[in-house]
Protein backbone atom coordinates (compact mmCIF):
# COMPACT_ATOMS: atom_id res chain seq x y z
CA UNK A 1 0.00 0.00 0.00
CA UNK A 2 1.41 3.15 -1.06
CA UNK A 3 1.71 5.98 1.62
CA UNK A 4 -1.06 8.48 0.00
CA UNK A 5 -3.06 6.16 -2.16
CA UNK A 6 -5.58 9.03 -1.97
CA UNK A 7 -3.34 11.89 -3.29
CA UNK A 8 -1.92 9.69 -6.63
CA UNK A 9 -5.61 8.33 -7.64
CA UNK A 10 -6.59 12.20 -7.78
CA UNK A 11 -3.85 13.18 -9.69
CA UNK A 12 -4.04 10.18 -12.03
CA UNK A 13 -7.63 11.65 -12.27
CA UNK A 14 -6.93 14.72 -13.32
CA UNK A 15 -3.74 13.49 -15.65
CA UNK A 16 -6.06 11.48 -17.51
CA UNK A 17 -8.60 14.35 -18.07
CA UNK A 18 -5.76 16.37 -19.67
CA UNK A 19 -4.22 14.34 -21.77
CA UNK A 20 -7.56 12.27 -23.09
CA UNK A 21 -8.71 16.00 -23.92
CA UNK A 22 -5.35 17.02 -25.33
CA UNK A 23 -5.79 14.03 -27.55
CA UNK A 24 -9.11 14.89 -28.63
CA UNK A 25 -8.07 18.36 -29.66
CA UNK A 26 -4.99 17.08 -31.41
CA UNK A 27 -6.97 15.17 -33.53
CA UNK A 28 -7.81 19.04 -35.60
CA UNK A 29 -4.41 19.49 -36.55
CA UNK A 30 -4.11 20.19 -40.19
CA UNK A 31 -7.66 20.05 -40.55
CA UNK A 32 -9.05 22.97 -38.50
CA UNK A 33 -11.92 25.72 -40.44
CA UNK A 34 -9.40 28.36 -40.49
CA UNK A 35 -5.22 28.68 -39.82
CA UNK A 36 -6.03 31.12 -36.65
CA UNK A 37 -8.19 28.66 -35.65
CA UNK A 38 -5.73 25.32 -36.28
CA UNK A 39 -2.92 27.32 -34.41
CA UNK A 40 -5.33 27.92 -31.48
CA UNK A 41 -6.96 24.23 -30.66
CA UNK A 42 -3.39 23.14 -31.08
CA UNK A 43 -2.29 25.68 -28.39
CA UNK A 44 -5.00 24.20 -26.21
CA UNK A 45 -3.64 20.28 -26.88
CA UNK A 46 -0.50 21.57 -25.79
CA UNK A 47 -1.44 23.36 -22.40
CA UNK A 48 -3.18 20.15 -21.30
CA UNK A 49 -0.07 18.17 -22.61
CA UNK A 50 1.83 20.02 -19.91
CA UNK A 51 -0.89 19.61 -17.50
CA UNK A 52 -0.74 15.93 -18.05
CA UNK A 53 3.09 15.67 -17.88
CA UNK A 54 3.25 17.31 -14.27
CA UNK A 55 0.61 15.50 -12.93
CA UNK A 56 1.67 11.80 -14.56
CA UNK A 57 5.51 12.70 -13.21
CA UNK A 58 3.64 13.85 -9.69
CA UNK A 59 1.53 10.84 -9.57
CA UNK A 60 4.25 8.13 -10.52
CA UNK A 61 6.68 9.94 -7.37
CA UNK A 62 3.56 9.53 -4.56
CA UNK A 63 3.53 5.87 -6.31
CA UNK A 64 6.71 5.36 -5.89
CA UNK A 65 7.09 2.31 -8.23
CA UNK A 66 9.03 3.98 -10.92
CA UNK A 67 6.71 4.94 -13.15
CA UNK A 68 7.14 7.52 -15.28
CA UNK A 69 4.51 9.71 -16.93
CA UNK A 70 4.86 7.74 -20.22
CA UNK A 71 4.53 4.72 -18.61
CA UNK A 72 1.06 5.84 -16.79
CA UNK A 73 -0.15 7.33 -19.94
CA UNK A 74 0.85 4.86 -22.50
CA UNK A 75 0.54 1.48 -20.46
CA UNK A 76 -2.63 1.16 -18.88
CA UNK A 77 -5.99 -0.29 -20.26
CA UNK A 78 -9.27 1.50 -20.64
CA UNK A 79 -10.67 -0.16 -17.35
CA UNK A 80 -7.52 1.69 -15.71
CA UNK A 81 -8.29 5.28 -17.22
CA UNK A 82 -10.41 7.51 -14.90
CA UNK A 83 -10.55 10.83 -16.66
CA UNK A 84 -14.42 12.52 -16.71
CA UNK A 85 -16.43 11.19 -19.74
CA UNK A 86 -16.80 14.42 -21.30
CA UNK A 87 -13.16 14.88 -22.69
CA UNK A 88 -13.16 11.51 -24.33
CA UNK A 89 -16.42 12.42 -26.23
CA UNK A 90 -15.48 12.45 -30.15
CA UNK A 91 -15.29 15.77 -32.32
CA UNK A 92 -18.37 15.23 -34.32
CA UNK A 93 -17.67 18.76 -35.45
CA UNK A 94 -16.03 22.18 -34.67
CA UNK A 95 -19.43 22.83 -32.59
CA UNK A 96 -18.88 19.40 -30.42
CA UNK A 97 -15.25 20.16 -29.17
CA UNK A 98 -15.48 23.86 -28.70
CA UNK A 99 -18.72 22.66 -26.50
CA UNK A 100 -16.94 19.93 -24.88
CA UNK A 101 -14.03 22.39 -24.01
CA UNK A 102 -16.47 25.47 -22.76
CA UNK A 103 -18.27 23.04 -20.24
CA UNK A 104 -14.54 21.41 -19.35
CA UNK A 105 -12.89 25.03 -18.75
CA UNK A 106 -15.43 26.94 -17.05
CA UNK A 107 -15.26 24.26 -14.36
CA UNK A 108 -11.26 24.28 -14.98
CA UNK A 109 -10.40 27.57 -14.29
CA UNK A 110 -12.14 28.25 -11.19
CA UNK A 111 -10.70 24.47 -10.00
CA UNK A 112 -7.27 25.79 -10.47
CA UNK A 113 -7.93 29.15 -9.35
CA UNK A 114 -8.82 27.41 -5.89
CA UNK A 115 -6.13 24.53 -6.27
CA UNK A 116 -3.43 28.03 -5.89
CA UNK A 117 -4.75 27.39 -1.87
CA UNK A 118 -3.98 23.76 -1.93
CA UNK A 119 -1.21 22.92 1.06
CA UNK A 120 0.15 20.13 -1.64
CA UNK A 121 2.99 22.62 -3.00
CA UNK A 122 3.15 20.59 -6.22
CA UNK A 123 -0.42 20.88 -7.11
CA UNK A 124 -0.12 24.54 -5.85
CA UNK A 125 2.63 25.70 -8.12
CA UNK A 126 1.08 23.74 -10.99
CA UNK A 127 -2.62 25.42 -10.49
CA UNK A 128 -0.98 29.05 -10.55
CA UNK A 129 0.20 27.92 -14.12
CA UNK A 130 -2.73 26.02 -15.06
CA UNK A 131 -5.03 28.38 -14.21
CA UNK A 132 -3.70 31.24 -16.50
CA UNK A 133 -3.78 29.13 -19.14
CA UNK A 134 -7.50 27.53 -18.34
CA UNK A 135 -8.73 31.47 -18.43
CA UNK A 136 -7.53 31.45 -21.89
CA UNK A 137 -9.16 28.07 -22.90
CA UNK A 138 -12.04 29.45 -21.21
CA UNK A 139 -12.53 32.80 -23.01
CA UNK A 140 -11.86 30.98 -26.38
CA UNK A 141 -14.00 28.50 -26.56
CA UNK A 142 -17.06 31.47 -24.47
CA UNK A 143 -16.13 33.36 -27.34
CA UNK A 144 -17.23 30.87 -30.25
CA UNK A 145 -20.15 29.26 -28.25
CA UNK A 146 -21.26 32.89 -28.43
CA UNK A 147 -20.27 33.51 -32.13
CA UNK A 148 -22.13 30.12 -33.01
CA UNK A 149 -25.11 30.32 -31.05
CA UNK A 150 -25.20 33.77 -32.36
CA UNK A 151 -24.36 33.53 -36.31
CA UNK A 152 -25.97 31.62 -38.41
CA UNK A 153 -28.77 28.83 -38.53
CA UNK A 154 -26.77 26.21 -39.18
CA UNK A 155 -24.18 27.02 -36.05
CA UNK A 156 -27.05 28.18 -33.93
CA UNK A 157 -28.34 24.20 -34.51
CA UNK A 158 -25.00 22.78 -34.25
CA UNK A 159 -24.23 24.02 -31.23
CA UNK A 160 -27.45 23.56 -29.78
CA UNK A 161 -27.07 19.83 -30.69
CA UNK A 162 -23.32 19.78 -28.96
CA UNK A 163 -25.03 21.11 -25.86
CA UNK A 164 -28.02 18.74 -25.66
CA UNK A 165 -25.88 15.91 -26.22
CA UNK A 166 -23.16 16.95 -23.98
CA UNK A 167 -24.89 18.25 -20.96
CA UNK A 168 -25.14 14.99 -19.16
CA UNK A 169 -21.61 14.36 -18.75
CA UNK A 170 -21.45 17.66 -16.73
CA UNK A 171 -22.55 16.28 -13.84
CA UNK A 172 -19.62 14.27 -13.29
CA UNK A 173 -17.02 16.94 -12.89
CA UNK A 174 -19.12 17.66 -9.55
CA UNK A 175 -19.17 14.00 -7.86
CA UNK A 176 -17.32 13.81 -4.73
CA UNK A 177 -16.31 10.16 -3.20
CA UNK A 178 -14.25 9.36 -0.41
CA UNK A 179 -10.81 10.33 -2.37
CA UNK A 180 -12.43 13.85 -3.14
CA UNK A 181 -13.31 14.52 0.27
CA UNK A 182 -10.35 12.81 2.22
CA UNK A 183 -7.78 15.68 0.08
CA UNK A 184 -10.70 18.40 0.85
CA UNK A 185 -10.60 17.55 4.61
CA UNK A 186 -6.52 18.14 4.39
CA UNK A 187 -6.57 21.09 2.53
CA UNK A 188 -5.32 18.98 -0.41
CA UNK A 189 -7.87 18.68 -3.13
CA UNK A 190 -10.74 21.02 -4.10
CA UNK A 191 -14.34 20.52 -3.00
CA UNK A 192 -15.92 20.58 -6.59
CA UNK A 193 -19.65 22.00 -4.92
CA UNK A 194 -17.39 25.19 -3.43
CA UNK A 195 -16.82 26.10 -7.16
CA UNK A 196 -20.43 24.51 -8.92
CA UNK A 197 -22.30 28.50 -8.57
CA UNK A 198 -19.01 29.59 -10.24
CA UNK A 199 -19.22 27.21 -13.35
CA UNK A 200 -22.97 27.71 -12.99
CA UNK A 201 -22.90 31.49 -13.42
CA UNK A 202 -20.43 31.09 -16.63
CA UNK A 203 -22.61 29.07 -18.05
CA UNK A 204 -25.91 30.38 -17.76
CA UNK A 205 -24.18 34.07 -18.69
CA UNK A 206 -22.42 32.50 -22.13
CA UNK A 207 -25.23 30.78 -22.91
CA UNK A 208 -27.33 33.55 -22.45
CA UNK A 209 -25.37 35.87 -24.44
CA UNK A 210 -25.35 32.95 -27.21
CA UNK A 211 -29.39 33.01 -27.55
CA UNK A 212 -29.05 29.20 -26.64
CA UNK A 213 -31.37 27.06 -23.91
CA UNK A 214 -29.85 25.46 -20.31
CA UNK A 215 -30.77 21.98 -21.38
CA UNK A 216 -33.71 21.11 -19.29
CA UNK A 217 -32.84 17.40 -18.92
CA UNK A 218 -31.37 16.38 -15.53
CA UNK A 219 -30.04 12.88 -15.46
CA UNK A 220 -26.35 12.54 -15.25
CA UNK A 221 -24.19 10.11 -16.70
CA UNK A 222 -21.39 8.90 -14.48
CA UNK A 223 -18.80 6.17 -14.40
CA UNK A 224 -15.49 7.80 -16.03
CA UNK A 225 -13.95 7.99 -12.86
CA UNK A 226 -14.61 4.47 -11.73
CA UNK A 227 -13.02 3.24 -14.95
CA UNK A 228 -16.42 2.66 -16.69
CA UNK A 229 -16.36 4.59 -20.18
CA UNK A 230 -18.02 5.49 -22.82
CA UNK A 231 -17.27 3.15 -25.82
CA UNK A 232 -15.02 5.89 -27.75
CA UNK A 233 -11.86 5.46 -25.36
CA UNK A 234 -10.97 2.40 -26.38
CA UNK A 235 -10.28 3.93 -29.83
CA UNK A 236 -8.24 7.27 -28.41
CA UNK A 237 -6.19 4.68 -26.46
CA UNK A 238 -5.56 2.54 -29.42
CA UNK A 239 -3.36 4.68 -31.86
CA UNK A 240 -2.08 6.51 -28.63
CA UNK A 241 -0.55 3.67 -27.37
CA UNK A 242 0.69 1.46 -30.00
CA UNK A 243 4.16 2.32 -30.83
CA UNK A 244 4.70 2.06 -26.65
CA UNK A 245 3.07 -1.47 -26.46
CA UNK A 246 4.52 -2.70 -29.93
CA UNK A 247 8.00 -1.67 -28.73
CA UNK A 248 7.46 -1.70 -24.78
CA UNK A 249 11.47 -1.83 -24.55
CA UNK A 250 12.17 1.10 -26.79
CA UNK A 251 12.44 4.49 -25.56
CA UNK A 252 11.64 7.38 -27.68
CA UNK B 1 12.34 23.88 -52.91
CA UNK B 2 8.80 25.30 -51.23
CA UNK B 3 8.47 26.88 -55.12
CA UNK B 4 9.61 24.52 -57.51
CA UNK B 5 7.29 25.14 -60.32
CA UNK B 6 8.61 28.52 -60.44
CA UNK B 7 11.54 26.81 -62.20
CA UNK B 8 9.59 26.53 -65.47
CA UNK B 9 8.41 30.12 -65.37
CA UNK B 10 10.04 33.00 -67.41
CA UNK B 11 9.48 36.38 -66.44
CA UNK B 12 7.52 38.38 -67.94
CA UNK B 13 9.29 40.70 -70.59
CA UNK B 14 8.83 44.09 -69.17
CA UNK B 15 7.73 46.87 -71.29
CA UNK B 16 7.20 49.77 -68.60
CA UNK B 17 8.96 53.11 -67.61
CA UNK B 18 12.66 52.68 -68.33
CA UNK B 19 13.42 55.40 -65.91
CA UNK B 20 11.55 53.62 -63.12
CA UNK B 21 12.82 50.09 -63.93
CA UNK B 22 16.42 51.85 -64.11
CA UNK B 23 15.43 53.24 -60.29
CA UNK B 24 14.27 50.14 -58.89
CA UNK B 25 17.26 48.24 -59.99
CA UNK B 26 19.82 50.39 -59.04
CA UNK B 27 17.87 50.59 -55.53
CA UNK B 28 18.16 46.65 -55.64
CA UNK B 29 21.35 47.15 -56.67
CA UNK B 30 22.19 49.01 -53.57
CA UNK B 31 20.61 46.26 -51.14
CA UNK B 32 17.85 48.48 -50.51
CA UNK B 33 14.67 46.88 -49.20
CA UNK B 34 11.33 47.17 -51.34
CA UNK B 35 8.12 48.23 -49.33
CA UNK B 36 4.79 47.27 -50.58
CA UNK B 37 3.85 51.00 -51.54
CA UNK B 38 6.98 51.04 -53.45
CA UNK B 39 6.73 50.94 -57.04
CA UNK B 40 7.80 47.93 -58.64
CA UNK B 41 7.69 46.20 -62.21
CA UNK B 42 4.23 44.39 -62.67
CA UNK B 43 6.63 40.95 -63.11
CA UNK B 44 8.27 41.48 -60.39
CA UNK B 45 5.18 41.79 -58.04
CA UNK B 46 3.88 38.87 -60.32
CA UNK B 47 6.43 36.79 -59.41
CA UNK B 48 6.90 37.31 -56.15
CA UNK B 49 2.96 37.04 -55.14
CA UNK B 50 3.36 33.28 -56.85
CA UNK B 51 6.72 32.75 -55.03
CA UNK B 52 5.60 33.85 -51.52
CA UNK B 53 2.02 32.38 -52.06
CA UNK B 54 3.77 28.67 -53.25
CA UNK B 55 6.02 28.86 -49.67
CA UNK B 56 2.55 29.88 -47.96
CA UNK B 57 0.80 26.47 -49.40
CA UNK B 58 3.46 24.49 -48.77
CA UNK B 59 3.90 25.36 -45.31
CA UNK B 60 0.15 24.72 -44.96
CA UNK B 61 -0.04 21.41 -47.00
CA UNK B 62 3.05 20.43 -44.82
CA UNK B 63 0.99 20.08 -41.68
CA UNK B 64 -0.42 16.66 -43.23
CA UNK B 65 2.11 14.40 -43.38
CA UNK B 66 3.34 15.03 -39.93
CA UNK B 67 -0.53 15.70 -38.50
CA UNK B 68 -0.28 12.11 -39.79
CA UNK B 69 1.94 10.79 -36.37
CA UNK B 70 0.20 13.25 -33.93
CA UNK B 71 -2.46 11.00 -32.60
CA UNK B 72 0.41 8.22 -32.49
CA UNK B 73 3.63 9.93 -31.11
CA UNK B 74 5.11 7.50 -28.61
CA UNK B 75 5.85 9.57 -25.82
CA UNK B 76 4.05 13.04 -24.61
CA UNK B 77 6.98 15.09 -24.93
CA UNK B 78 7.13 13.91 -28.64
CA UNK B 79 3.77 14.58 -28.73
CA UNK B 80 4.09 18.29 -27.73
CA UNK B 81 7.41 18.83 -30.09
CA UNK B 82 5.39 17.62 -32.69
CA UNK B 83 2.28 19.52 -32.37
CA UNK B 84 4.25 22.61 -31.68
CA UNK B 85 6.01 22.29 -35.26
CA UNK B 86 3.08 21.75 -37.01
CA UNK B 87 1.71 25.03 -34.52
CA UNK B 88 4.49 27.13 -36.12
CA UNK B 89 4.06 25.42 -39.56
CA UNK B 90 0.39 27.08 -39.34
CA UNK B 91 2.19 29.97 -38.47
CA UNK B 92 4.50 30.52 -41.21
CA UNK B 93 1.69 29.89 -43.45
CA UNK B 94 -0.02 32.90 -41.93
CA UNK B 95 3.24 35.28 -41.99
CA UNK B 96 3.53 34.55 -45.74
CA UNK B 97 -0.10 35.31 -46.73
CA UNK B 98 0.09 37.74 -45.24
CA UNK B 99 3.05 39.15 -46.91
CA UNK B 100 1.54 38.16 -50.01
CA UNK B 101 -1.22 40.30 -49.44
CA UNK B 102 0.88 43.46 -49.02
CA UNK B 103 1.42 43.03 -53.10
CA UNK B 104 -2.47 43.14 -53.28
CA UNK B 105 -3.78 39.85 -53.34
CA UNK B 106 -6.44 38.36 -50.90
CA UNK B 107 -5.64 35.28 -48.79
CA UNK B 108 -9.13 33.99 -49.97
CA UNK B 109 -7.63 34.59 -53.59
CA UNK B 110 -4.57 32.48 -52.47
CA UNK B 111 -6.39 29.73 -50.46
CA UNK B 112 -8.86 29.25 -53.95
CA UNK B 113 -6.21 28.96 -56.58
CA UNK B 114 -4.80 26.13 -53.67
CA UNK B 115 -8.00 24.39 -53.33
CA UNK B 116 -8.51 24.38 -57.30
CA UNK B 117 -5.16 22.92 -58.16
CA UNK B 118 -4.32 26.52 -59.83
CA UNK B 119 -2.05 26.73 -57.55
CA UNK B 120 1.36 24.42 -56.88
CA UNK B 121 2.80 23.61 -53.51
CA UNK B 122 6.38 21.87 -52.78
CA UNK B 123 6.39 18.37 -53.87
CA UNK B 124 7.99 16.61 -50.92
CA UNK B 125 4.59 16.93 -49.10
CA UNK B 126 3.17 14.23 -51.78
CA UNK B 127 5.28 11.76 -50.19
CA UNK B 128 3.77 9.80 -46.88
CA UNK B 129 4.96 9.72 -43.26
CA UNK B 130 5.24 5.66 -42.64
CA UNK B 131 6.84 5.24 -39.95
CA UNK B 132 7.39 7.29 -36.18
CA UNK B 133 11.29 7.71 -37.94
CA UNK B 134 9.58 9.74 -40.84
CA UNK B 135 8.42 12.28 -38.48
CA UNK B 136 12.20 13.14 -37.75
CA UNK B 137 14.10 12.53 -41.31
CA UNK B 138 11.43 15.46 -42.24
CA UNK B 139 12.24 17.26 -39.75
CA UNK B 140 15.57 16.88 -40.50
CA UNK B 141 16.11 16.28 -43.90
CA UNK B 142 12.94 18.55 -45.55
CA UNK B 143 13.48 21.36 -43.05
CA UNK B 144 17.15 21.06 -43.73
CA UNK B 145 16.66 21.09 -47.13
CA UNK B 146 14.13 24.34 -46.71
CA UNK B 147 16.81 26.09 -44.44
CA UNK B 148 18.96 26.32 -47.79
CA UNK B 149 16.99 28.09 -49.77
CA UNK B 150 15.09 30.19 -47.31
CA UNK B 151 18.52 31.99 -45.59
CA UNK B 152 19.16 33.11 -48.87
CA UNK B 153 15.53 34.59 -48.99
CA UNK B 154 15.77 36.12 -45.35
CA UNK B 155 17.83 38.87 -47.58
CA UNK B 156 15.20 39.19 -50.63
CA UNK B 157 15.24 42.21 -51.65
CA UNK B 158 11.17 42.70 -51.19
CA UNK B 159 10.88 43.51 -47.43
CA UNK B 160 8.02 42.06 -45.76
CA UNK B 161 9.15 38.37 -47.60
CA UNK B 162 12.86 39.38 -46.10
CA UNK B 163 11.46 39.70 -42.53
CA UNK B 164 9.12 36.68 -42.55
CA UNK B 165 11.65 34.54 -43.77
CA UNK B 166 14.12 36.09 -41.01
CA UNK B 167 11.55 34.49 -38.31
CA UNK B 168 10.25 31.30 -40.39
CA UNK B 169 14.51 30.32 -40.13
CA UNK B 170 14.72 30.99 -36.62
CA UNK B 171 12.19 27.90 -36.44
CA UNK B 172 13.09 25.88 -39.06
CA UNK B 173 16.48 25.61 -38.04
CA UNK B 174 14.58 24.45 -34.17
CA UNK B 175 12.87 22.00 -36.35
CA UNK B 176 15.35 20.52 -37.76
CA UNK B 177 17.72 20.12 -34.41
CA UNK B 178 14.10 18.06 -33.08
CA UNK B 179 14.02 15.94 -35.84
CA UNK B 180 17.74 15.26 -35.70
CA UNK B 181 17.20 14.73 -32.18
CA UNK B 182 14.50 12.08 -32.61
CA UNK B 183 16.75 10.19 -34.81
CA UNK B 184 19.61 9.84 -32.82
CA UNK B 185 17.10 8.68 -29.90
CA UNK B 186 15.99 6.00 -32.14
CA UNK B 187 19.55 4.85 -33.25
CA UNK B 188 20.35 4.42 -29.80
CA UNK B 189 17.50 2.60 -29.24
CA UNK B 190 16.61 -1.27 -30.45
CA UNK B 191 17.19 -3.17 -33.67
CA UNK B 192 13.69 -2.48 -34.72
CA UNK B 193 13.59 1.42 -34.10
CA UNK B 194 17.31 1.80 -36.41
CA UNK B 195 15.80 -0.17 -39.32
CA UNK B 196 12.63 2.88 -39.11
CA UNK B 197 15.29 5.08 -39.30
CA UNK B 198 17.04 3.93 -41.97
CA UNK B 199 13.75 2.92 -43.98
CA UNK B 200 12.60 6.79 -43.54
CA UNK B 201 15.54 7.91 -45.03
CA UNK B 202 15.95 5.75 -47.88
CA UNK B 203 12.46 7.47 -48.52
CA UNK B 204 12.91 10.82 -47.81
CA UNK B 205 16.27 11.15 -49.49
CA UNK B 206 16.04 11.54 -53.04
CA UNK B 207 12.54 13.51 -52.12
CA UNK B 208 14.41 15.97 -50.26
CA UNK B 209 16.85 16.26 -53.30
CA UNK B 210 13.80 17.16 -55.50
CA UNK B 211 12.89 20.08 -53.32
CA UNK B 212 15.96 22.53 -55.14
CA UNK B 213 13.86 22.06 -58.21
CA UNK B 214 15.63 20.31 -61.70
CA UNK B 215 19.41 20.66 -62.35
CA UNK B 216 20.59 23.80 -63.73
CA UNK B 217 21.02 22.83 -67.06
CA UNK B 218 17.39 21.41 -67.32
CA UNK B 219 15.86 24.55 -65.32
CA UNK B 220 14.67 27.67 -66.92
CA UNK B 221 15.14 29.35 -64.13
CA UNK B 222 14.63 32.58 -64.04
CA UNK B 223 17.36 35.41 -64.97
CA UNK B 224 15.06 38.34 -63.63
CA UNK B 225 14.72 36.57 -60.44
CA UNK B 226 18.47 36.65 -59.38
CA UNK B 227 18.60 40.44 -61.31
CA UNK B 228 15.87 41.10 -58.68
CA UNK B 229 17.28 39.31 -55.86
CA UNK B 230 14.61 37.47 -55.12
CA UNK B 231 16.67 34.60 -55.80
CA UNK B 232 20.44 34.29 -54.96
CA UNK B 233 21.50 31.03 -55.89
CA UNK B 234 20.77 28.32 -58.61
CA UNK B 235 19.33 25.10 -57.61
CA UNK B 236 22.57 22.93 -58.10
CA UNK B 237 24.20 25.58 -55.63
CA UNK B 238 21.90 25.02 -53.12
CA UNK B 239 21.09 21.10 -53.52
CA UNK B 240 25.42 20.70 -53.24
CA UNK B 241 25.26 23.18 -50.17
CA UNK B 242 22.32 21.05 -48.56
CA UNK B 243 24.55 17.40 -49.39
CA UNK B 244 27.96 18.62 -48.24
CA UNK B 245 26.37 19.74 -45.21
CA UNK B 246 23.65 16.67 -44.44
CA UNK B 247 26.24 13.35 -45.65
CA UNK B 248 28.43 14.25 -41.89
CA UNK B 249 25.17 14.23 -40.11
CA UNK B 250 24.24 11.03 -41.89
CA UNK B 251 27.82 9.95 -40.93
CA UNK B 252 26.72 10.79 -36.79
CA UNK B 253 23.93 9.04 -36.99
CA UNK B 254 25.47 6.00 -38.11
CA UNK B 255 23.03 5.49 -41.50
CA UNK B 256 23.85 5.30 -45.00
CA UNK B 257 22.33 7.63 -47.07
CA UNK B 258 20.96 5.94 -50.32
CA UNK B 259 23.33 6.56 -53.20
CA UNK B 260 25.48 4.63 -54.37
CA UNK B 261 27.53 7.62 -56.00
CA UNK B 262 28.25 9.24 -52.95
CA UNK B 263 31.67 10.55 -53.26
CA UNK B 264 33.97 13.15 -51.40
CA UNK B 265 35.75 15.11 -54.19
CA UNK B 266 39.07 16.39 -52.27
CA UNK B 267 39.67 18.88 -54.96
CA UNK B 268 36.17 20.61 -54.98
CA UNK B 269 35.77 19.93 -51.37
CA UNK B 270 31.85 18.75 -52.38
CA UNK B 271 30.33 15.65 -51.83
CA UNK B 272 29.88 14.48 -55.39
CA UNK B 273 26.56 12.88 -55.41
CA UNK B 274 23.88 10.91 -57.87
CA UNK B 275 20.48 12.37 -59.61
CA UNK B 276 17.25 11.98 -58.59
CA UNK B 277 15.19 10.23 -60.61
CA UNK B 278 13.37 13.36 -62.30
CA UNK B 279 10.66 11.23 -63.78
CA UNK B 280 9.44 10.94 -60.73
CA UNK B 281 9.79 14.62 -59.64
CA UNK B 282 8.07 15.52 -62.79
CA UNK B 283 5.59 13.16 -62.14
CA UNK B 284 4.90 14.38 -58.49
CA UNK B 285 4.82 18.23 -59.04
CA UNK B 286 1.86 17.13 -62.13
CA UNK B 287 -0.49 15.51 -59.39
CA UNK B 288 0.62 12.22 -60.11
CA UNK B 289 2.54 11.41 -56.66
CA UNK B 290 1.28 8.68 -53.90
CA UNK B 291 -0.35 11.57 -52.20
CA UNK B 292 -0.74 14.29 -54.37
CA UNK B 293 -5.26 13.89 -54.57
CA UNK B 294 -4.94 12.88 -50.96
CA UNK B 295 -3.47 16.22 -49.47
CA UNK B 296 -6.12 18.40 -51.70
CA UNK B 297 -8.57 15.91 -51.02
CA UNK B 298 -8.11 16.76 -46.65
CA UNK B 299 -7.67 20.80 -47.80
CA UNK B 300 -10.59 20.56 -49.19
CA UNK B 301 -12.35 18.81 -46.65
CA UNK B 302 -10.95 20.82 -44.33
CA UNK B 303 -12.02 24.39 -45.59
CA UNK B 304 -15.77 22.45 -46.88
CA UNK B 305 -16.39 21.24 -43.70
CA UNK B 306 -15.26 24.82 -41.67
CA UNK B 307 -17.45 27.32 -44.10
CA UNK B 308 -19.97 27.03 -41.45
CA UNK B 309 -17.62 28.02 -38.85
CA UNK B 310 -16.12 31.05 -40.92
CA UNK B 311 -19.88 32.16 -42.11
CA UNK B 312 -21.04 32.17 -38.41
CA UNK B 313 -18.43 34.29 -37.57
CA UNK B 314 -18.93 36.93 -39.96
CA UNK B 315 -22.60 36.66 -39.61
CA UNK B 316 -22.09 37.00 -35.69
CA UNK B 317 -19.69 40.43 -36.22
CA UNK B 318 -21.67 41.64 -39.10
CA UNK B 319 -24.32 41.57 -36.20
CA UNK B 320 -22.31 42.98 -33.11
CA UNK B 321 -21.37 45.93 -35.98
CA UNK B 322 -25.01 46.90 -36.72
CA UNK B 323 -25.55 46.79 -32.87
CA UNK B 324 -23.11 49.48 -32.81
CA UNK B 325 -23.89 51.50 -35.30
CA UNK B 326 -27.29 51.72 -34.13
CA UNK B 327 -26.23 52.43 -30.39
Amino acid sequence: MMKDQALFTYCMRLADDSAIISQRLSEWCGHASHLEEDIALTNVALDHIGHARELYTYAGQIEGKGRDENALCFHRVEREFANLLLVEQPNDDFAYAIMRQFLFSAFMHPFWEAMKASKDEQLAGLAAKAEKEAAYHLRHSAEWVIRLGDGTEESHNRITDALEFLWMYTGEMFECDEVVSSLVAKGVAVDPMSIKHLWVETVNSVLTRANLERPAQSWMQTGGRGGEHSEHLGHILSPMQYLQRSFPQAQW
Amino acid sequence: MYTQALNKEVAEVESEDTEKLEAFQARIDREEKIEPNDWMPAAYRKTLVRQISQHAHSEVVGMLPEGNWVTRAPSLERKAILLAKIQDEGGHGLYLYSAAETLGVSREELVDQLLTGKAKYSSIFNYPTLNWADVGAVGWLVDGAAIMNQIPLCRCSYGPYSRAMIRICKEESFHQRQGYDLLVAMMKGTPEQQEMVQDAVNRLWWPALMMFGPSDKDSQHSAASMKWKIKRFTNDELRQKFVDATVPQARVLGITLPDPDLKYNEEAGHWEHGQPDWDEFYNTIHGNGICNKQRMKDRIRAHEDGAWVREAAQAYAAKQSAKKSAA
